[in-house]
């Protein structure tokens, strides 16, 4: 056995140090120590993010990447057989990953602070790194074997993470819903694999890419997809997305709503266009029907939600929709645009998360009327809120405009207007329910006068989050280089 | 980097100042001296535009500057005048100056208030000098999306139902003209986002008559097209002064200019083809909001009523597609900006006194403000087309490019266009008759001040354009006729 080629798992192997490490400190320290747990689990997640960009840069030739091809390491690593393969894009959509999740890292720290918790603050930490190894690993496959466990991986502690409340009602029944869904959508994907066995009698991505549709093959493909439909919560997978959402920690629904179903979008891209490039007649109309589904059922249903994580919820349905239009183009163009999407609307929903949770931890308020006269009480705060919600309905110059513009771009390339005229149409209806936060924070005075959040001052952790949102919504759009990035690394 | 882009560049440092300043005076002052910069800027660039022709220059679109912004989709920031955007930058800078004083006393907030309208503004400078379709768009969503809160906020009446309805018809319509954006730049072979360079290539005749009503439609909501103009009378009535001075003084030219700029220029085979149906809706547009203005009881609907005539002549003679009707458009973008923000300014400052805008419960207002109530002469005579103001030479050209069509639908569809004249006259003068003349209806009313001074220096500096327009027509028309030169060119004429 060659151990070099564990050098091609260094992300992996990487983020599981950061995880033993993290339970090590959690058994060793002492009462006092315990109570840094956070700081430590945010330093090492820093770490680790830290670590996985300079590995990176380097391989890239240090940002020389728009001029001289300076890119020659940065290359496809394959592993065991082909069982573990990552590309080059693959490998920055980690880092991606990385980032989105430290920045949920300091936003739970005060969520922790919370007297129950104080006790398994390591567990929670431990679970959330747990959940994104999965999602490397399933990003990363080349055999439906180590994308199965790593899909695993993925949705058992997070259905742990979203019962974490455990002595509040409604965190439990999120978490019976989630793991019961999730079961069944694993037993889908089972399914679908051992169909697709039968089929071709590998389950190497790269011989099931050599075999010809036949109608077993594509209902397989069917089957295998709806486990990552479930995560990507595409309607009509996506009836557990709002009660969970709504029982869970708030954090936990952050995870959720961007880490968990970019990891999916990816992983369903890779999939797809890897595993079944001759099946794409067939996939692209799959994809059609739940695309047109997700992005406009989503949207009416939050037009009349009233608590705001059920609205972030249905919000994020449709956003799936619309991240998934990239995996739909099915080109490099595509997937960079995905990438992008995914990227921008993890800064948009965090900081919209962040508020909500700021609020909800301060001061119990959930509601949408809550909200009313929030600006008058809490200025920053309604700002950065409100350039959340633009960036998400994709208003310049904010980055959600950009995003959207490329996946519009990439889809309407491949040729479907029709679809790309539903998705525009759509942008409108989403626009009205998220000016409708905009109008109760600016413009709506509080329904009684002591009815309004009181002023409080949140944590230096959730508002360092915070800032990085805003200054990341203002600035990735207008300056081209991230996408210029990702645009390159695709390319490769 | 080139001077065009101190358009864009002044509203945003604005920005930033607005955001370290406190006290309302220095906030006013700040504003003041921005909205003068930018007008002197839109002068300067008149002068060295008017300069470099003489000097021989002929491209259509000079100061042009580009640099690649988004390698893979072709998008640049790209900028150049023509005449044309030259005379909207400094409609545009006259009406922002003008609407900082008509601003002047804004409650609440006049911090917040200044950071929404110069966003706006920035917003509108930008999309008339891009030459990029992306970055144009981009403006164009930024120039649309303050409007929310400028209204839900400042507004009065039914504000909030306003503002959410003409932020999402005008959204909508930005939802379509993406669509065609897209559709343009990859039926040109997806190789450039510039428009110059995408003219060049041209585009064939099936995919232009598919994105075509899409480009159009989508400009034509914001230039108040029949039936997409419901958004105007609400969204204009219920915004505070300067923002429906800047709404249907600037923000309606906007579409006007894209159905010009992009539409026609683009897809002239396409518009050839199709511009009867869009004749029909505009011809329904100019006379059904002159008549819809005669029944209004409202000052401010009757005015938003009759922007949605004035801004339906624009687009009725743009695709009349003949040079003198085209220029006569664009002549009746600037009259209309100029003399719809005069009466805005005017029925702000009437409502701030009366504190009505229901016209039956006024009357005799030239004894109390004889200042105002002249201006008000003046804006309406403007209006109904005068000679000697502005609206009597775009209306003229308008008319005499309409009569040279000889078929038949074109002439029945410009005799009826005609019959807004006269209609116009009539809401006007009854208007004037009743409001200005007349007996007192409300003996309070013959306590009230006359205009103060910020109110007498925005009021003038728009009438001073109004007749400077009106009686030296003849370097504005030129201008435009020589820059309408290349789109004529591609329609075949």
């Amino acid at each position: 056995m060659d151990l070099s080629q564990f050098y091609a798992l260094r992300e992996e192997i990487s983020l599981v140090v950061a995880l033993i490490l993290l339970l090590v400190f959690d058994l060793a320290a002492g009462e006092k120590m315990r109570r840094h747990i956070p700081l430590a689990a945010c330093l090492l997640m820093g770490l680790h993010t830290v670590v996985c960009a300079l590995d990176f840069a380097l391989c890239c030739g240090f940002c020389g990447f728009c001029g001289n091809g300076g890119c020659a390491t940065l290359a496809t690593r394959s592993a065991f057989a082909d069982m573990y393969h990552v590309s080059p894009s693959g490998i920055l959509f980690k880092n991606i990953l990385n980032f989105g999740v430290w920045l949920i890292c300091l936003q739970a720290a005060p969520f922790l602070k919370h007297r129950e918790h104080a006790n398994k603050v390591g567990e929670f930490y431990f679970l959330l790194f747990a959940t994104l190894f999965g999602m490397y690993l399933m990003m990363s496959s080349g055999h439906f074997l180590l994308f199965f466990i790593g899909m695993e991986t993925a949705s058992i502690p997070m259905a742990v993470l979203v019962a974490f409340d455990k002595y509040d009602r409604l965190s439990a029944e999120a978490g019976a819903k989630y793991i019961l869904s999730t079961a069944f959508a694993s037993g889908l994907s089972l399914f679908g694999m051992s169909l697709v066995y039968g089929g071709v009698g590998s389950l190497y991505f790269s011989d099931l890419s050599q075999s010809e549709a036949n109608p077993l093959l594509i209902g397989g493909m069917i089957l295998l997809c709806s486990g990552l439909f479930f995560k990507i919560s595409l309607v009509p997978y996506h009836l557990w997305t709002a009660d969970v959402y709504e029982g869970a920690p708030t954090v936990v629904s952050t995870y959720l709503s961007v880490i968990s179903k970019g990891a999916g979008v990816f992983a369903l891209f890779l999939v797809l266009t890897r595993a079944f490039p001759f099946f794409i007649f067939s996939w692209k109309t799959v994809l059609y029907i739940l695309i047109l589904l997700s992005i406009t059922v989503g949207n009416l249903f939050a037009l009349r939600q009233k608590n705001m994580k059920r609205f972030l919820a249905f919000s994020s349905v449709s956003q799936a929709g619309y991240i998934v239009l990239g995996v739909f183009a099915a080109s490099p163009n595509g997937l960079t645009a995905l990438m992008y999407y995914v990227l921008v609307y993890i800064l948009s929903n965090v900081a919209a998360f962040g508020v909500v949770q700021l609020v909800e931890s301060h001061s119990g308020k959930r509601e949408m009327s809550d909200y009313n006269g929030f600006y008058k009480t809490h200025p920053k705060l309604s700002f950065v809120m409100m350039l959340a919600l633009f960036s998400l309905a994709g208003i310049p110059p904010f980055a959600g405009f950009f995003s959207k513009f490329f996946i519009f771009a990439a889809t309407a390339e491949s040729g479907a207007y029709v679809l790309l005229l539903v998705a525009l149409l759509n942008t409108v209806i989403s626009l009205y329910y998220y000016l409708l936060v905009i109008k109760a924070m600016f413009i709506l005075p509080p329904a009684e006068p002591a009815a309004d959040i009181p002023p409080f001052k949140s944590e230096a952790a959730p508002r360092l989050v915070l800032v990085i949102c805003t200054l990341g919504i203002i600035l990735s759009g207008l300056c081209s280089c991230l996408y210029a990035l990702i645009h390159h690394t695709v390319g490769l | 980097m080139n001077f065009l882009s101190l358009f864009v560049l002044i509203p945003l440092l604005t920005l930033g100042g607005l955001f370290c300043l406190k006290s309302p005076k220095a906030i006013r002052l700040l504003c003041a001296a921005a909205g003068l910069l930018l007008l002197s800027l839109a002068i300067v660039t008149l002068c060295l535009f008017v300069q470099a022709r003489q000097s021989g220059l002929s491209d259509t679109f000079l100061f042009r500057a580009e640099c690649l912004w988004y390698a893979p989709w072709h998008i640049s920031y790209s900028v150049g005048v023509d005449g044309i955007s030259v005379l909207m930058l400094l409609l545009s800078s006259i009406i922002v100056l003008t609407g900082v004083f008509a601003s002047w006393r804004i409650e609440p907030m006049p911090k917040e208030y200044f950071l929404w309208y110069f966003l706006l503004s920035s917003g509108v400078f930008g999309f008339f000098i891009s030459l990029d379709l992306f970055s144009l768009f981009m403006f164009y969503e930024i120039a649309l999306i303050p409007m929310f809160l400028l209204i839900g906020v400042w507004g009065s009446g039914n504000k909030e139902r306003a503002a959410m309805k003409l932020t999402l018809m005008l959204m909508g319509g930005s939802a379509l003209l993406l669509l065609g954006i897209l559709g343009l730049y990859f039926f040109h072979g997806g190789e450039s986002m510039n428009l110059l360079s995408m003219a060049e290539r041209g585009m064939n005749i099936e995919a232009q008559r598919r994105f075509f009503p899409f480009v159009f439609v989508g400009f034509g909501v914001l230039g108040a097209l029949f039936p997409f103009h419901t958004w105007s009378p609400d969204g204009h009535a219920s915004a505070p002064t300067a923002v429906s001075m800047l709404h249907a003084g600037v923000l309606m030219k906007l579409g006007g200019y894209g159905c010009l700029r992009v539409a026609i220029f683009l897809m002239p085979q396409a518009a050839t083809e199709l511009s009867w149906i869009f004749l029909l809706l505009t011809g329904i547009s100019v006379v059904y909001g002159a008549y819809s203005a005669c029944v209004q009881t409202d000052l401010k609907y009757l005015n938003a009523y009759s922007s949605v005539s004035h801004c339906g002549l624009v687009l009725f003679a743009l695709l009349m597609l003949n040079p003198t009707a085209m220029t006569g458009a664009v002549m009746q973008m600037l009259s209309h900006g100029l003399m719809t923000a005069l009466f805005f300014a005017l029925i702000g400052s009437i409502y701030g006194r009366t504190h009505t805008r229901d016209i039956g419960q006024m009357g005799g207002l030239m004894q109390a403000m004889p200042y105002l109530g002249v201006c008000y002469v003046i804006a309406g005579l403007a209006s109904l087309g005068l000679p000697g103001l502005s609206g009597f030479v775009a209306e003229m050209n308008v008319f005499v490019g309409a009569f040279q069509e000889s078929d038949l639908l074109r002439r029945i569809l410009t005799i009826i266009a005609c019959t807004s004249i006269v209609i116009t006259a009539v809401y006007i003068l009854r208007l004037v008759g009743r409001l200005l003349y007349g007996p007192l209806q409300n003996p309070s009313h013959s306590q009230l001040p006359d205009a103060c001074w910020y109110e007498r220096v925005a009021t003038a500096t728009l009438i001073a354009a109004i007749f400077i327009m009106g009686l030296m027509p003849h370097p504005v028309s030129d201008l435009i006729q020589e820059s309408l030169t290349p789109i004529v060119a591609s329609l075949g004429r």
